[in-house]
């Protein structure tokens, strides 16, 4: 052992910080699971009583909707944009540094500040959107207090967010497509819907599996764009997902719990049922994937 | 062309309410070009929230877990790339079971050891978590294994280098354009977390820009000309900062995804 002590010391820093830090936290919120506590006093056993009101909760399940329905809103014409703007900026030979840089820039800006933009553009007395609709002769819309649209516009925001980047992916698996299938095809007499449906997609499955892995675990995990948006919606209620709680995702309901109720156990049942979930959605998104993979 | 224009309109927008007045924005039609007003915007921002505090606390922040993270995970990297030890395969198994795991997962209990440490509201609490990044080890860890030439190590070897002398005069010049992706990654992801300093910091005086303008949004938020001349000022050093870094960094953000 002694001849390795230097590459122990190496790797100990994020073994020590990790396990400090993550792995003893991430299984004491099992344990928090199945107990009582409100931070201060006496934990108190309770066995699966926490999850027996989970299943019963229903706001846990309106957030777990709202999650869900942001998340497919949001998914969806993401990666389907994603795809286009990849097919076209590959289409054009001028000026690529300059999409790149213009595609990847709202990836690394502040969600909180985009969260806020947002919030001003979709007010419903003076946004710019209702501006707009003004002007075409269409009534505004209250964004920000309608069941529906607080959806659309948090599943806009993440759309906004995310749209360029994962088209910055899809170039790069595109680029790496040799061109000689393409005159191949061509000398077949292939048409562009053709290529792109017989080589294009096929070859790009590996890239878009992951794309729409990484967009299944950050889209379900939403938690800044609804808590920026309303956070302080209602003096009494803080963090409750605006009006009708049709923005409460998990994660916000999650954070209410523990951080404004300071209910942790119940906040660590959440977590956790909703961790597992998540791995479900994932698994059943890579299978379906995969054998469309599988099927040509 | 259109996708330009969707992806920078948001900081088109944000400039033209921030350099008007409330007024302008609001009137009907409103304005859709720069005004004069930017100034006075940003006295009233700094009259609402402590700015250059933030920042700092920002700054402080991102540049310790910067470094923290980019000298824990070169070094660890560096033992994995190149060395065989008893447990290196259990050890780097774990890291990827790690890296699969969300943090809310831990958040709870890394807020009651906060308590315990007397850590809460301060910003070692922020720092230090954030420092055991698995992603780090795995990036570094591949361009270790192909970017450093084993002959370079053998001859620092045969001279007498232990590990650590290896580390430091091998490795490291090696690895720089890799510790340099690394370092924007991890500075723009510190800049811009939310939860952990939501969750960590309680007091005014101690918080940083993402959740003090968060705080000022829900505070004040009739008047939206303060509140983006707070998000453009908050905003803009990180994009130019990236736009200076671009070229590499998107290729090498790309690479993670193809490999």
């Amino acid at each position: 052992m002694a001849r390795y002590w230097s590459q122990y010391l190496a790797v100990s820093p994020y073994y020590l910080i990790f396990s400090v830090f993550m792995l003893f936290p991430m299984l004491y919120t099992v344990y928090l699971a199945f107990q009582k506590w409100d931070g201060i006093g006496e934990m108190q056993f309770v066995g699966l009583q926490q999850f027996r009101f989970l299943w019963d909760d229903p706001i846990f399940w309106l957030s777990l909707r709202n999650t869900l329905v942001i998340w497919v809103l949001a998914t969806v014409p993401m990666l389907f944009m994603a795809l286009v703007l990849a097919v076209l900026v590959n289409s054009v030979r001028r000026f690529t540094a300059f999409y790149r840089v213009a595609l990847f820039i709202p990836s690394i800006t502040s969600l909180v500040a985009i969260a806020i933009f947002f919030g001003a553009i979709f007010s419903n007395n003076f946004g710019l959107i209702n501006a707009i609709l003004q002007a075409m002769h269409v009534s505004a819309v209250p964004w920000l207090s309608n069941e529906w649209t607080i959806k659309l516009v948090i599943a806009a925001l993440m759309t906004w967010q995310w749209t360029g980047y994962n088209a910055i992916i899809y170039l790069a698996g595109l680029q790496a497509i040799p061109s000689e299938l393409y005159e191949a095809a061509r000398m077949d007499g292939a048409g562009p819907v053709r290529i792109f449906f017989s080589i294009t997609i096929p070859l790009l499955r590996p890239i878009i599996l992951f794309t729409v892995v990484v967009s299944t675990v950050t889209g379900l995990q939403s938690f800044t764009e609804p808590q920026v948006l309303f956070g302080s919606d209602a003096s009494t209620n803080p963090n409750s997902g605006g009006p009708g709680q049709a923005g409460l995702t998990t994660l916000l309901y999650f954070y209410h719990q523990a951080f404004d109720n300071n209910d942790f156990g119940y906040a660590a049942a959440i977590v956790w049922a909703f961790f597992l979930l998540i791995l479900l959605i994932v698994t059943i998104n890579w299978r379906l994937v995969q054998r469309k993979e599988r099927r040509p | 062309m259109i996708c330009v224009v969707i992806s920078v309109f948001p900081f088109y927008w944000i400039i033209v309410m921030a350099t008007n007045t409330s007024q302008d924005i609001y009137s009907y039609p409103p304005k859709l070009w720069f005004g004069g007003n930017l100034l006075i915007n940003i006295q009233h921002l700094f009259d609402k929230m402590d700015f250059f505090g933030s920042l700092l606390n920002t700054v402080i922040v991102a540049v310790c877990t910067t470094l923290l993270v980019l000298f824990f995970d070169s070094l660890a990297a560096f033992a994995f790339a190149k060395y065989e030890f008893p447990g290196k395969k259990f050890l780097f198994g774990l890291l990827l079971a790690m890296y699969i795991l969300p943090t809310q997962l831990a958040i709870i209990p890394q807020y009651e050891i906060m308590v315990q440490l007397g850590w809460l509201g301060t910003l070692q609490a922020l720092i230090v978590p954030a420092a055991a990044n698995a992603f780090g080890i795995f990036w570094m860890r591949q361009y270790t294994s192909t970017g450093v030439p084993d002959e370079l190590l053998d001859a620092a070897r045969i001279e007498g280098a232990g590990f650590f002398r290896q580390y430091w005069h091998v490795v490291l010049p090696c690895v720089r354009p890799a510790l340099a992706f690394l370092g924007i990654y991890t500075f723009i992801a510190a800049w811009n977390d939310y939860i952990l300093p939501l969750v960590m910091l309680v007091n005014p005086d101690e918080l940083t820009l993402q959740v003090a303008l968060a705080q000022l949004y829900a505070g004040h938020s009739t008047d939206y000309s303060m509140v983006m001349a707070g998000v453009l000022l908050a905003v803009i050093p990180l994009v130019l900062v990236f736009t200076f870094f671009a070229r590499g960094f998107i290729a090498d953000a790309t690479k993670g995804a193809l490999r």
